[in-house]
């Protein structure tokens, strides 16, 4: 659905079918590249809309691709290398953004709309039962309306 | 002569939406027959004008009419037949006006079918769709006007994006706008029972029809536009989260929401208020979609600033109606009276809490998509807000939800045994714990949480059967009879356990795609074999190709099961000349469920290429599940229920499903 969005936003980003990873860029230890794979997916690729390093064939990516890479066989762990990244480039750089005083309202807005909820259906139900604990719904059926009653179950269950 | 045609009829249906936006609500209000009766003949006599308008587009584009500033921008002589007709639409004045051809298509619909609607009602909800369509055509004309000339015409066009010529394009989009402007009939229907302060269980009978219908579309042009990214992008992804692709999630999100509480509403008259409210969110994100994508202000906030002749015009009009509806809303609501009681365990209470966990996943994907645009704006600080985001906080919402979805249908209505319906649903807890334990087997302990997805999704799945069973009750009253009471059970009941079924399905791909997925990245000289999943690929060498209006590479592979050839695939890296821009063309063979997907990289030395390989299995499954939720749908609008409109005293009689004692 990418496409829809060059369809619809002017076709102005480069947003070329990618072919991102290069075998050349992938490491012979396969426990460090599952990292680098896993740290790619969550940075941005900054020159592009919204796609993750690990899906942009932009050369911007590649760079990245790379930069996490050697940062890892250096010897750095994942949160070194996304702290180096930051600093160099930015919060921006991060797909998934830092919890923090301005994030506050990105992170909260969900468990807020869950619970608002909750509490508000909960608050309705006792409202309503308040409303109807009035005397008249507890008067009992005459003999005449229970045989109705029972004559109309059966007719449905049969 | 046929553009300058095009373009009156468009301004003449502009005028028509001004009387039909004023005369019939009037009419309503004021219970005047005359002025009401204006309402179906102009509405109908709209959707005409639009439809020559469309027309006139399209001859210009089959004529490769490059005195037309929209045909010479997005068209080419040398282009096939099918692409010079999607390429109507596959611009911001075309689609646009697609957009506007399918309002007043559903406006006529409700003119035409209507009939045994409430005159007022009637009258009121096509006034409503009047002012869209007013809005919509005031903006085509004065913005985004597609019939614009150009006083001396090039030769030859500039194209249509090589990305956009694809099947994909006849499909998706109008696919996609059915369901995204299917959603404003409810909103009209919606602020015509505000304005007319009355709204009943009849009304919720009127618009859950129309809600099915346009539910049905836009799960279908959503999931479509998943295949398409998938096969057309390269590198196997199909859902990225995407601000575009989320404005039409949002709608997708809130309109499942609303289909749940309009059953409450015409079953038991609750849930009045919020049902209607919901129907001016479902359509007002639509609307906010559709401002997102047009405006360019996903590209950047300072794109929107530059050029915001556009983006402030559909940014008013969303104003305008999300604002004007909820003022509306808020003043007349507190008319409307509260409908029957429930007990927290019930029906009602389990759509409720869907209602609950969908909003909030909206609510989610919604702040998510704004939240950097805002904080942009306010503070000039850029962040991002991604896929990883989204993971987090859409999916532990959507695990609670289909944990309860096989519950809803078996509890009663009004107060519902919780003990029992967990007892009728043994069955399919069984054979989920028998699925997650399978997968463990097949997999291995390595990974906890996708055996766990697995049973989840079998839950749901054999739930939804589970559902069907009981209403029969197929072992009770043996297998004759319970297949007798099959055809019996009303459209609605097979409508929700097909949709049902078909949400498990859909997770059941999503989890088995995601989790289980083996990819191989390497360079490949002619010869070589990779290995995937236990399927040899053998790369054999690259070829160029000319097309018709593009030059490509093909490479050709040959993949072997045990040594047998199963298939062979011709994956390729096109390049559009008129563009010069570059595809990627993957090769997917489809194996049950399963695929593999093969995409080009760059050439290296000699003969040789990057490859990627994937296995990717069940995969097919996350778009045959919304094919099935959608058939889901269609049986729930054929209903009989949905069709008699207000059902007579005699009608009715013969409307009652014999087999539904839990109703």
């Amino acid at each position: 659905m990418r496409f829809l969005s060059t369809l619809l936003l002017g076709l102005l980003i480069a947003t070329s079918s990618a072919f991102a990873i290069a075998p050349d860029e992938i490491l012979n230890d396969p426990a460090l590249e599952a990292r680098a794979r896993g740290l790619s997916a969550n940075l941005r690729c900054m020159v592009c809309q919204n796609q993750s390093i690990d899906d942009s064939d932009a050369p911007l990516a590649k760079d990245l691709r790379v930069l996490v890479r050697e940062r890892l066989v250096a010897g750095d762990s994942d949160d070194e290398v996304i702290t180096y990244l930051v600093d160099r480039y930015g919060e921006f750089v991060l797909l998934k953004p830092r919890f923090g005083g301005h994030t506050l309202i990105l992170w909260a807005s969900a468990p807020v709309v869950l619970l608002a909820g909750a509490i508000g259906i909960f608050m309705a139900v006792r409202r309503r039962k308040q409303m109807t604990s009035d005397p008249v719904a507890s008067v009992p059926l005459s003999d005449a309306e229970k045989a109705r009653l029972d004559s109309l179950l059966k007719s449905e269950n049969s | 002569m046929i553009v300058e045609l095009g373009h009156f009829a468009l301004v003449l249906a502009f005028v028509l939406s001004l009387i039909l936006s004023v005369v019939p609500v009037w009419g309503a209000l004021k219970e005047d027959e005359k002025m009401m009766s204006v309402a179906s003949p102009v509405t109908v006599s709209m959707f005409f004008l639009v439809l020559i308008s469309f027309a006139a587009l399209t001859v210009a584009y089959l004529n490769s009419d490059f005195s037309v500033e929209n045909v010479w921008q997005n068209s080419h002589s040398a282009k096939p037949l099918i692409y010079k007709i999607t390429g109507v639409w596959g611009n911001h004045e075309g689609s646009l006006l697609l957009w506007v051809l399918i309002l007043v298509f559903f406006g006529a619909l409700v003119a035409i079918f209507g009939g045994n609607l409430p005159a007022p009602l009637r009258s009121a909800t096509l006034g409503v769709q009047g002012w869209v369509s007013a809005g919509f055509l005031l903006f085509l004309l004065a913005t985004s006007n597609p019939f614009n000339r150009i006083p001396n015409p090039p030769i030859e066009g500039n194209d249509l994006n090589p990305i956009l010529q694809d099947i994909g394009l006849a499909i998706h989009p109008p696919l996609l706008y059915v369901g995204y402007v299917g959603f404003s009939i409810t909103f009209s229907f919606a602020v015509a029972a505000l304005l007319l302060g009355r709204i009943d269980a009849a009304w919720a009978r009127w618009v859950r029809p129309w809600t099915l219908l346009a539910w049905a579309f836009l799960t279908l042009g959503i999931s479509m536009g998943s295949y398409w990214a998938y096969y057309e992008l390269g590198w196997g992804g199909w859902w990225f989260w995407d601000p575009v692709e989320n404005a039409s999630f949002m709608p997708w999100l809130a309109g499942t929401a609303l289909l749940h509480s309009a059953i409450v509403m015409e079953k038991r008259e609750a849930l009045k208020i919020w049902t209607v409210l919901l129907a001016i969110f479902t359509f007002s994100l639509s609307l906010l979609g559709t401002f997102l994508v047009r405006s360019g202000v996903l590209t950047s906030v300072h794109a929107f600033a530059t050029d915001p002749a556009r983006g402030t015009f559909i940014l008013v009009l969303l104003c305008i109606f999300i604002g004007g509806s909820l003022s509306l809303y808020a003043w007349r609501a507190p008319l409307l009276k509260q409908g029957g009681l429930f007990a927290p365990i019930s029906r009602e209470g389990s759509l409720v809490l869907n209602n609950l966990f969908l909003t909030a996943a909206c609510a989610a994907v919604l702040v998510g998509t704004l939240y950097p645009l805002a904080l942009e704006a306010l503070t000039g600080e850029k962040i991002s807000v991604g896929a990883p985001f989204f993971n987090l906080t859409f999916g532990p919402l959507m695990i609670p939800l289909l944990m309860a979805v096989p519950f809803g249908p078996v509890l009663a209505w009004k107060r519902g045994d919780l003990l029992a319906a967990t007892q009728r649903l043994y069955a399919a807890f069984g054979v989920a714990i028998l699925l997650v334990l399978f997968t463990f087997w097949l997999w291995g302990m390595e990974r906890v949480l996708a055996p766990l997805g697995v049973g989840l999704s079998v839950w749901v799945m054999v739930g939804a059967i589970v559902e069907i069973v009981t209403r029969v009750k197929l072992f009770e009253v043996g297998l004759v009879r319970g297949f007798s009471r099959l055809k019996g059970l009303p459209g609605s009941a097979w409508g929700t356990a097909i949709a049902h079924f078909g949400i498990g399905v859909t997770a059941l791909g999503i989890v088995t795609a995601t989790a289980f997925q083996d990819e191989k990245v390497l360079t490949m000289a002619p010869g070589d074999t990779v290995s995937v999943s236990g399927y040899e690929i053998t790369f054999d060498g690259i070829a160029p190709r000319q097309g018709p209006n593009y030059r490509e590479d093909v490479g050709h592979f040959v993949i072997r099961q045990d040594g047998i050839v199963i298939a062979e695939l011709d994956p390729s890296k096109r390049l559009y000349t008129a563009r010069q821009m570059p595809t990627t063309e993957a090769g997917i063979h489809t194996i049950g469920f399963s695929q593999i997907y093969l995409s080009l990289g760059e050439p290296r030395d000699g003969a040789s290429i990057d490859v990627r390989v994937y296995f990717k299995p069940l995969i097919t499954l996350i778009w045959i599940g919304s094919l099935i939720m959608a058939v889901g749908a269609v049986f729930s609008i054929a209903d009989r229920r949905l069709r008699v409109g207000a059902p007579k005293p005699a009608a009715r009689r013969q409307a009652i499903p014999d087999a539904t004692p839990a109703e």
